[in-house]
């Protein structure tokens, strides 16, 4: 490495020009694809004169529903990163073989797996489950917004930062080589000295900030903003699970935060936390990190579930199955989900009886889970169950997630695990139950709700393309995985030498192409219906005979949710209300107090990745003069006190009498 | 209903795993060549199949339901209002219950009964350990990125290559040089950690000969895809051969050739050692190899006697062999170890502590390690202030 | 509004939207939000806690706690630590008479004794660090520093809040926003106080008894 002068290393920290990978081919192109894209929409948002809008009614936004959507947003289009980097392992995995070292070396095939476990959790599966409760739990609950509008846009905020650090690894420097969780000793700077580690520690802390965040804001308007006559006990599952979600979140992202700035301590400052000398420990770091990572797929799942309630009871025209059971099943697997981080380190050497003990903790879990499965069974029984997207989606999850549940109790089998864990078997098990349940409900959830956020349905025909890609290319996928764990290959590994295993890595690329299939398959069944939506749209805001509450107001929403504060009367509160003759208020309509749109959010978020980027390539006076800058936005912040705003009536009456108008005229 | 046709699409799927488990071949995990392997392929056949009673039923409910409620079909009875039956709600907590109850069950004396820190009792089925049979003992040491096995029995080592007599019960003994991996070779036995600083035991028996797969089960950087060995598993002859060949054909693996041999590198070959420091696997074990870095045995001594005091500050040298391109973190000093008091044979001997020997080193002087130059940093900061307890003459 | 629901069922006239609607009381939220804040803030700490429980031991043969605390003067910061609790809660006193002059004066107090106490801290890791007892040496100075450090940064950061409200106090007065301001920096303030209670058992008190 040359010489550099301390100016300029005291200005760019260890950044240099060879932290840009030019002479990797791949990523120039994948830069260049994305800069030309950047660039195209960049121009367009400039030929059309977006920007202001764009600024004005979403940036700033404190709207929960535009802000759901941007979480949506982001969630999707880091799906095609992350798979992306699925497909790559795919590709490596299967031409590997016969001393073949593939097309990827170590350095980059151990980024990309890291990156797809970092990617698809916290910037996938975290923004999409997000932006669902975002948008739906306000309305199904008959509030005006969330608790604490202007933290909401703040934490989405935080969490597009970042995604954005995470990205910029891509092209400036690396990502961690070292798998999702980073173990220390590896992790350590003994042991990985660039930056990658730093990208990782960075980015979480940054979207983590978000996640709490928005956790205690969603925990705080269940509890306190729910409708007059919502007792516990009459939330809709949807918004339980997502309550139990929260409370998880607000009880797990701290332990995150904590470890992983013991990690960056012993990175940048040479504690002696998780490293290998002076009285270290680095199983405390697993330990710490599973105490928050268990917690964190229920996290995911418990949504998921929730969805699937609501979904099976609407497709089947019928009351949900045993709702104060699944409720109960809920509030166990939240419990239970913090005694059982140990099982996924068996192999560490703890005791039999430890072990055995966080073994059978696990499978009592799979006891609720159960019976919620069993409760969407009756659910059906004696339905008319209408096969409409989400509920196809929620048939293949019921059988798909089974399997899913059924090797996971295998794997908390401690003997068995001996034999099991880290293999393929593993990875397999895993993708059944993240794939088979989160992302299956969240489709499930994107076709259900996609009609109230924006008043026309989805495609059928593409989306019932999308279901079988994915169904049959998660199959295709994922059961060779199965089958190479039992053959005892383990995983993250990027060469192999018996080439009796290539047909079955062959098969689980074919599997991935399916998937991606459904991918390309599911953005064109959005754009199809966004070109056809006139043909889709529907008026009366109630497209699924729906049961619950967000289904009463108009598709889509207007700002102010409820022109009157709904009264509930049932847990079905909506299918309640039609039955008994509710009739929409047409006057008396009154001025509507709502919270007012700032950009701080956006600023310290900005203010945030520079600070991290200072960080991570440690130009200090970067993140010196970003933080002072993140501490004076935010005290600026506090200085405004003119935070809202009155909807005038007029406004309020015209608003809904377009919607009559709309109603009574049809189309 | 396009959902059903296609869902008898679904069965082959839905049985594959069926299938798979009746065929054979290189199903390592699923048909091993060592007992301990065979139980837990066992208890991974007996849990299966425990929860397929459930599973399988409820696969076939959820079709049944799905088809028969579907909206066309007008005959199926529809009751939108019922939501709750009590006895039908116990059915479904309790079934599962019970079968997690047989599966706990299961797992509990499983857990106990393959404990790899257990000392074996049985060869296989109905064939019982000898009394006072020796297991024979390996030392195994994961290396950045290579296998270093230890027969202390016969004072020889290998690299990437291990062997054991069929029908002898073993005993690893794990630990890693730098990071975590995971010591497994699937037709043997389950895997376990390899830790750096720690011992890992893993108690097992191979009984059939053959040569079989093993590697590392934990990703440890960029050398890991071949992080691989062989394990030969063989008669008594082929054992007693194997052992002469490697003294045979092997040089020396004293502390300081360790110290070359524990550096990263990829591919090795095997190799062999014919004789071996035997004090080497506890020097790794507790990481002093290289010469005047204190055993962690020796500060864990200390650290019971409730630390080396203000003394223990100064003992502490410039960190010079590494075998990473380490250095110290960016705001931290340059990296430095603790100096060792004892020799490491000195400290390794003491081995287990005796709270009786606990000592606290006392006094103001620098503490210097056996043979060693004295550290850079000898002047012992004394200052008056207000700290009355941090003053020297205090302790 | 509970009751008219009740009325309304029992006539069987069903209401199923609130008519006469007040608006939701701004900040109605605000205490709750700060509390499960808080307690997400208290889990950092508790793993802090874990992490000096686990770690506290490993001296790595360098010096352990009663060759480096010193109870004298850990005494008296903590002391100043109560004493500024004792003082926010007159602050909060005179807020609720309404009392602007009061309220900001004893604020002023409080951010005194906070100083205080950061300052002796800072003093106390100042002369570890020159004696060569640095968080580098071992894990548990590691533990130790990280443990007493974060909770001097939250200190320093309540200090900062504490000007910040300070000077909104004195332009806006004792407005409810203000009003909600101050109590959930007191909140704050003593949910600190809260923690180095437990900082001076479980890493003072009990290390001098190690």
């Amino acid at each position: 490495m040359p010489e550099t002068s301390p100016l300029i290393q005291a200005i760019f920290g260890r950044l240099t020009f060879e932290s840009i990978p030019l002479h990797e081919p791949i990523l120039i192109g994948t830069f260049a694809v994305v800069a030309l894209g950047g660039m195209a929409l960049l121009y367009l948002l400039y030929r059309y004169r977006l920007w202001g809008y764009l600024w004005r009614e979403w940036f700033t936004t404190v709207d929960h529903k535009k802000i759901g959507i941007m979480y949506m947003v982001l969630g999707i289009i880091m799906l095609l990163r992350g798979f992306a980097d699925a497909i790559m392992m795919r590709i490596q995995q299967s031409i590997a073989f016969n001393g073949s070292e593939g097309y990827l070396n170590a350095h980059h095939y151990d980024q990309i797996f890291t990156a797809h476990g970092v990617i698809m959790i916290f910037f996938v599966a975290m923004p999409l489950v997000t932006g669902l409760m975002n948008y739906i739990v306000p309305l199904q609950i008959g509030a005006r917004d969330v608790s604490f509008p202007f933290l909401n846009n703040f934490s989405f905020w935080m969490t597009a930062g970042g995604a954005v650090v995470v990205m910029m690894s891509l092209f400036i420097g690396e990502f961690a080589q070292t798998g999702w969780l980073a173990y220390p000793p590896l992790s350590g700077i003994s042991y990985s000295p660039g930056v990658g580690v730093d990208y990782y520690i960075w980015a979480l802390q940054v979207a983590g900030v978000g996640t709490t965040l928005s956790g205690i804001n969603l925990l705080v308007t269940i509890v306190k903003m729910r409708a007059p006559g919502m007792t516990m006990m009459k939330m809709p599952v949807f918004t339980w699970t997502s309550l139990c979600t929260n409370v998880l979140i607000v009880a797990t992202f701290p332990v995150l935060t904590a470890v992983l700035v013991l990690l960056s301590l012993d990175r940048y400052v040479g504690t002696n936390f998780f490293t290998n000398d002076l009285g270290g420990n680095p199983m405390m770091y697993v330990n710490l990190i599973w105490i928050w990572g268990h917690p964190e797929v229920y996290i995911l799942i418990l949504p998921a579930f929730g969805i699937f309630s609501e979904v099976v009871s609407t497709f089947s025209g019928k009351r949900l199955f045993g709702y104060t059971s699944m409720v109960y099943a809920t509030v166990v697997i939240t419990i239970l989900s913090y005694l059982v981080w140990l099982h996924h380190f068996f192999t560490m050497g703890s005791g039999a009886s430890v072990n055995s003990f966080f073994g059978i903790t696990t499978m009592i879990i799979s006891i609720p889970t159960g019976a919620k499965i069993f409760n969407w069974l009756f659910t059906m029984y004696r339905g008319r169950i209408r096969f409409e997207l989400p509920m196809m989606w929620t048939v293949a999850f019921m059988l798909t997630f089974v399997i899913g549940g059924m090797t996971g109790v295998l794997l908390a089998v401690p003997p068995a695990d001996f034999v099991l864990h880290n293999s393929l078997f593993l990875v397999a098990h895993f993708h059944n139950v993240i794939i088979g349940g989160v992302l299956f409900g969240l489709f499930a959830g994107i076709n259900y709700w996609w009609p109230k956020a924006f008043g026309f349905k989805l495609d059928t025909f593409w989306g019932t393309l999308s279901f079988w890609f994915w169904v049959v290319g998660f199959w295709v996928a994922f059961t060779p995985l199965y089958v190479l764990g039992l053959m005892g290959v383990t995983r993250r590994l990027r060469t192999f030498e018996d080439p009796s295993l290539q047909i079955w890595f062959i098969i689980a690329g074919i599997g991935a192409f399916i998937i991606a299939l459904g991918i390309a398959t599911f953005i064109i069944q959005m754009a199809v219906s966004i070109w056809r939506r006139e043909a889709l749209r529907e008026h009366t805001g109630d497209p699924w005979n729906g049961r619950t509450l967000e289904w009463a107001t108009s598709s889509p929403p207007p700002v102010y949710n409820f022109a009157f504060t709904p009264v509930i009367h049932d847990n079905d509160a909506w299918s309640d209300m039609k039955k008994r003759g509710y009739k929409r208020p047409l006057e008396g309509f009154r001025a509507i107090h709502m919270p007012s749109n700032t950009g701080t959010g956006v600023f310290l978020s900005a203010l945030s990745v520079a600070c991290a980027f200072g960080l991570i390539w440690y130009m200090w006076w970067l993140a010196a003069l970003s933080f002072l800058g993140i501490i004076t936005v935010a005290i600026a912040h506090t200085f405004n006190y003119q935070r809202d705003f009155y909807i005038p009536a007029n406004e309020v009456v015209r608003t809904e009498d377009a919607r009559s108008q709309l109603m009574n005229g049809g189309r | 209903m396009p959902m059903f046709r296609s869902l008898r699409r679904f069965t082959p799927f839905l049985l594959l795993p069926l299938f798979l488990l009746l065929s054979g071949c290189n199903w390592v995990v699923m048909s091993p060549s060592g007992d301990i392997a065979a139980q837990q392929r066992d208890l991974i056949i007996i849990s299966t199949v425990l929860m397929l009673i459930i599973i399988l039923p409820v696969m076939a409910l959820t079709v049944l339901f799905a088809w028969r409620y579907r909206q066309s079909n007008k005959d199926a009875p529809y009751d939108p209002d019922w939501d709750h039956s009590t006895q039908l709600e116990l059915v479904i907590w309790a079934v599962p219950l019970l079968i997690i109850i047989c599966l706990g069950a299961v797992t509990w004396m499983g857990t106990h009964l393959l404990d790899p820190y257990r000392p074996l009792d049985r060869l296989a089925e109905g064939r019982p350990v000898e009394a006072n049979t020796q297991p024979l003992d390996i030392n195994v040491v994961a290396l950045d990125w290579k296998w270093l096995f230890i027969y202390p029995e016969y004072a020889i080592a290998s690299v990437n290559e291990v062997a054991a007599p069929v029908d002898r019960p073993i005993r690893f003994n794990i630990t890693s040089s730098s990071v975590m991996n995971s010591f497994y070779v699937p037709a043997l036995a389950g895997m376990i950690y390899a830790m750096p600083g720690m011992e890992t035991k893993l108690h097992a028996v191979i009984n059939n000969p053959g040569v079989y797969e093993g590697f590392s089960a934990n990703y440890s950087g960029h050398g890991f895809s071949n992080m691989r060995f062989r394990f030969h598993g063989v008669d008594e002859a082929g054992f007693d051969e194997w052992i002469e060949n490697a003294r045979a054909e092997g040089g020396a693996l004293q502390r300081q050739d360790y110290l070359e041999l524990e550096r990263p590198s990829e591919k090795e070959p095997v190799q062999y050692f014919a004789t071996v420091d035997p004090l080497l696997f506890r020097a790794i074990l507790n990481m002093c190899v290289d010469p005047g870095k204190m055993c962690m045995s020796e500060m864990a001594m200390i650290d019971r006697g409730g630390g080396a005091g203000l003394a223990g500050l100064s003992n502490l040298l410039p960190l010079t062999y590494d075998k990473n391109i380490r250095r110290g973190a960016v705001f931290g000093p340059k990296p430095t170890f603790v100096a060792s008091i004892c020799t490491v044979e000195e400290a390794l001997a003491a081995g287990q502590p005796d709270p009786a020997q606990d000592r606290r080193v006392t006094g103001g002087a620098p503490l210097t390690g056996a043979g060693l130059p004295r550290p850079t940093r000898i002047s012992f900061p004394s200052f008056s202030s207000p700290f009355g307890a941090l003053q020297p003459s205090n302790i | 509004m509970t009751a008219a629901i009740q009325q309304a069922q029992n006539t069987e006239d069903l209401v199923f939207y609130v008519r006469d609607e007040e608006h939701h009381a701004e900040g109605s939220s605000t205490a709750l939000g700060f509390w499960i804040y808080l307690m997400s803030d208290c889990l950092i700490f508790a793993i802090l806690f874990a992490i000096y429980g686990v770690l506290g031991g490993n001296y790595a043969a360098g010096p352990g706690p009663q060759d480096l605390f010193d109870l004298e003067l850990v005494a008296i910061n903590t002391a100043m630590l109560l004493f500024s609790s004792i003082t926010y809660g007159f602050a909060m006193l005179a807020a609720e008479k309404n009392r602007q002059g009061a309220t900001l004066a004893w604020l002023a107090v409080t951010g005194l004794f906070g100083l205080a106490f950061l300052g002796i801290e800072l003093f106390e890791f100042h002369h570890l660090i020159e004696m060569g007892a640095t968080p580098q040496r071992s894990a548990f100075l590691s533990s130790f520093f990280v443990l007493v450090g974060t909770h001097g940064l939250h200190v320093t950061f309540g200090i900062i809040w504490l000007v910040t409200l300070m000077a909104q106090v004195k332009m806006r007065g004792l407005i409810p926003a203000n009003r909600r301001r101050l109590m959930c920096l007191s909140m704050f303030w003593h949910f600190l106080d809260v923690i180095w209670i437990g900082v001076f058992t479980f890493v003072y008190l009990m290390g001098m008894l190690r």
